[in-house]
């Protein structure tokens, strides 16, 4: 079912080549950006893709782009249909789609504060989600290093050991080598 | 802790806006008339805690030392996964009712608060606020790892690494996650303390209020309540 | 009314014999409530140590003279309830100061407490007390209308609003009680009884287990330590008018402690078997059922 649905769809919209990885879950991308609104549009309407299950992204930083998956579910098929499409790094804004699945505002007002990608018109989208106060760069991009952060805002207390946790348990686990 | 990253700088020179309603601003009265109102100064009391002395007499306060151990009253705030541990207390099993230890639902009425977990800066924030609004002698007891060192968020953005660091601790309970049978044996310990008259925490802060307000101030950025919550 | 002045030590006596009780049967009864629940209990001289606790706090904030005055009128309330109750029938000693018009003087004053409380949790400012405050004086209310309709019918019965008097027309036997001689009132009193009692089912409004504590939010300290002392004392005052009205008075310490300790295990037994109503709950409840019985017990005299 899903080959013929993302072979008809390829007809009208740019999508990649798709990745079946599990029989009820697929992932395609999709190349063009204009065409999210009525490619989700017609998956929602028309192909009974009504559950918008979850919005998030990837930091690609070393291809300079932020990867936003849309995942899309059937439930009278049971089927999974993720959609992925691409935004330039330095631009980082994104269209909003909360007037097709109200989640999606709150998904994208996660992504704006974790990720500093902007989606203009979604509802409440400056305001603060989760972290209060943030002044730094967005905490989930990957040129944001936390554990530097960490080290230069909250004193560590001395005496504190790392080990290697691999190590450590064989070496408790099995003395004699 | 060795990989400490060289290249990577904190950004330390945006301030956060504060809040628009607690700018100051004018009010017009029903009657026509303009009020300023400078909410942080006007809407709360300034006044410094101040540092309380033991009563006189030894034996009235060992008398009422006695009693505060006899009866630790927790405040219910639960951050962190030690909240998951500190429920079974109330059950048959466990059943901290029996030496003296309830739990109250509004700070004003609890002695002790603990701390269950790692604290994030959002959370810290309440946790000052909970424990300022809390009558003295109160007592803050530390749960698991993470209010000792930081714990498995070591390199988190968002929580604290040491709790002392901002507010006066009494006791730390190590693990991760500290059994509740670890915890009633912290709580004797507390009330051990407490009964030796050194559960002096309240004194503390009052004492070296300016340590610890620099202390929070330094990681809450969008400080918008007064300097001490009454 | 023929006042003395050794009355006034008397009646402190009284009062201290009656407090000391009420802590103790208060920790006794959440004892019994534990043991149900599976659980060890309190210890006995819980309720004690509380309280030395409570005033032995250092700080103290304040929001105003009706925050002050709050706890206090709570207290009077219950304090009032057992001056102006004769708790021990015969004995000169615990009359305390009633005379011919002393039960609308008891009536009064069970109701006193409540809004004392209301207007001192009202100036603390916390949107939690004013909420526990109106939920409470409105249960309360629902549940005050069966018990005056149940003093309206054994005052009918015996002609009299002295409580000594009443007291004395149930002695004898066992049969002379109002228990027997009038049962409908007697009902239609237990559900104002159990209503009133502050115990569960009927006390979502100010339980400490509930996340809104209802009127008692922001006190804290010795406030809050006259406050748990009225919440000990109201019960058993208003399980000693009970006594006097229904079921034949005491005439020693003995019967009092047994028969105090019997009634007030009525609404302990209701609570331990029952979850806490929601208020609209309870006000149908007594609004339902307590109603026309009191009713009932009018007519039927
Ligand atoms: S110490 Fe462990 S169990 Fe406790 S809050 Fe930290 S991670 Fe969770």
């Amino acid at each position: 079912m899903m080959r013929d649905l993302i072979e008809r769809l390829t007809q009208r919209y740019k999508l990649g080549a798709p990745v079946f990885q599990r029989a009820d879950l697929t992932f395609v991308d999709l190349a063009a950006n204009d065409q999210l609104r009525s490619l989700l549009l017609e998956l929602r309407d028309r192909e009974g893709f009504t559950h918008l299950v979850l919005l998030t992204a990837v930091d690609w930083l070393e291809e300079g782009r932020f990867q936003l998956t849309y995942m899309l579910n059937n439930r009278d098929a049971n089927q999974t249909l993720a959609l992925r499409v691409y935004l330039d790094r330095e631009v980082a804004v994104g269209e909003t789609i909360h007037d097709i699945w109200p989640t999606a505002e709150t998904y994208q007002r996660e992504l704006r504060e974790m990720f500093g990608i902007d989606f203009p018109g979604s509802p409440r989208v400056d305001e603060e989600f989760i972290l209060e106060g943030w002044t730094d760069l967005p905490p989930y991009r990957r040129d944001f290093d936390t554990l530097a952060y960490s080290q230069q805002t909250y004193r560590d207390r001395p005496g504190r050991e790392t080990t290697d946790p691999r190590t450590h348990m064989k070496h408790k686990l099995y003395p004699e080598g | 802790m060795k990989d400490m990253d060289k290249s990577f700088k904190k950004d330390t020179e945006t301030e956060f806006p504060l809040r628009e309603e607690l700018r100051p601003h004018q009010v017009t009265a029903p009657d026509g008339q303009v009020i300023e109102v400078d909410p942080l100064q006007d809407y709360f009391c300034q006044e410094p805690p101040k540092v309380h002395r033991k009563s006189y007499v030894r034996i009235v306060e060992d008398f009422y030392n006695w009693a505060r151990a006899h009866s630790l009253w927790i405040l219910g705030f639960g951050t962190g996964c030690g909240a998951i541990e500190m429920r079974p207390l109330m059950t048959p099993r466990f059943d901290a009712y029996r030496y003296g230890i309830q739990w109250r639902a509004t700070p004003r009425q609890a002695n002790l608060m603990v701390i269950s977990g790692y604290l994030s800066v959002k959370t810290l924030k309440r946790a000052i606020r909970a424990y300022e609004q809390m009558p003295s002698p109160k007592y803050v007891v530390g749960l698991g790892s993470c209010t000792i060192n930081g714990g498995m968020y070591w390199d988190s953005y968002n929580t604290i690494k040491r709790l002392d660091d901002y507010l006066p601790v009494d006791l730390y309970i190590a693990g991760c996650m500290p059994r509740p049978e670890a915890l009633l044996a912290g709580f004797m310990d507390l009330k051990k303390l407490i009964r030796k008259g050194q559960g002096e925490g309240a004194n503390k802060y009052a004492e070296n209020f300016d340590w610890y307000k620099e202390n929070q101030k330094a990681v809450i950025k969008d400080w918008d309540m007064p300097d001490y919550n009454w | 009314m023929n006042f003395e002045w050794i009355q006034i030590p008397y009646a402190l006596w009284t009062l201290l014999i009656i407090t000391v009780y009420a802590l103790f049967i208060m920790a006794i009864m959440q004892k019994i409530g534990a043991r149900v629940g599976g659980r060890y209990g309190i210890p006995v001289y819980q309720n004690y140590i509380d309280l030395v606790k409570n005033f032995a706090l250092r700080s103290h904030i304040t929001h105003g003279i009706m925050f002050y005055l709050g706890p206090v009128f709570r207290l009077t309330g219950g304090l009032g309830l057992i001056l102006f109750v004769p708790t021990i029938y015969g004995s000169v000693m615990h009359q305390n100061f009633h005379y011919s018009g002393d039960l609308i003087l008891a009536l009064y004053f069970i109701f006193f407490g409540t809004l004392g409380m209301a207007l001192g949790a009202g100036e603390s400012g916390h949107p939690h007390a004013a909420i526990g405050v109106s939920r409470g004086l409105a249960q309360v209310t629902a549940a005050e209308l069966p018990l005056a309709l149940a003093v309206f019918s054994i005052s009918l019965q015996y002609q009299t609003l002295n409580i000594t008097e009443i007291v004395a027309a149930q002695q004898g036997s066992i049969f002379n009680w109002t228990l027997f001689t009038n049962p409908l009132a007697v009902l239609a009193a237990m559900f104002g009884f159990v209503g009133t009692m502050m115990r569960a089912p009927f006390d979502v409004f100010l339980a400490p287990q509930e996340i809104p504590t209802g009127p008692p939010t922001e006190y804290h300290s010795a406030y809050l330590a006259l406050m748990q002392t009225n919440r000990v004392v109201f019960p058993v005052a208003k399980t000693i008018i009970y006594m006097n009205l229904f079921f034949g008075g005491a005439t020693n310490w003995g019967a009092f402690a047994l028969k105090v300790f019997a009634l007030y295990f009525v609404s302990v037994l209701i609570g331990v078997v029952m979850p806490r109503f929601r208020v609209e709950q309870s006000i149908r409840f007594f609004l339902k059922w307590g109603l026309p019985v009191g009713i009932l017990a009018i007519l039927a005299v």
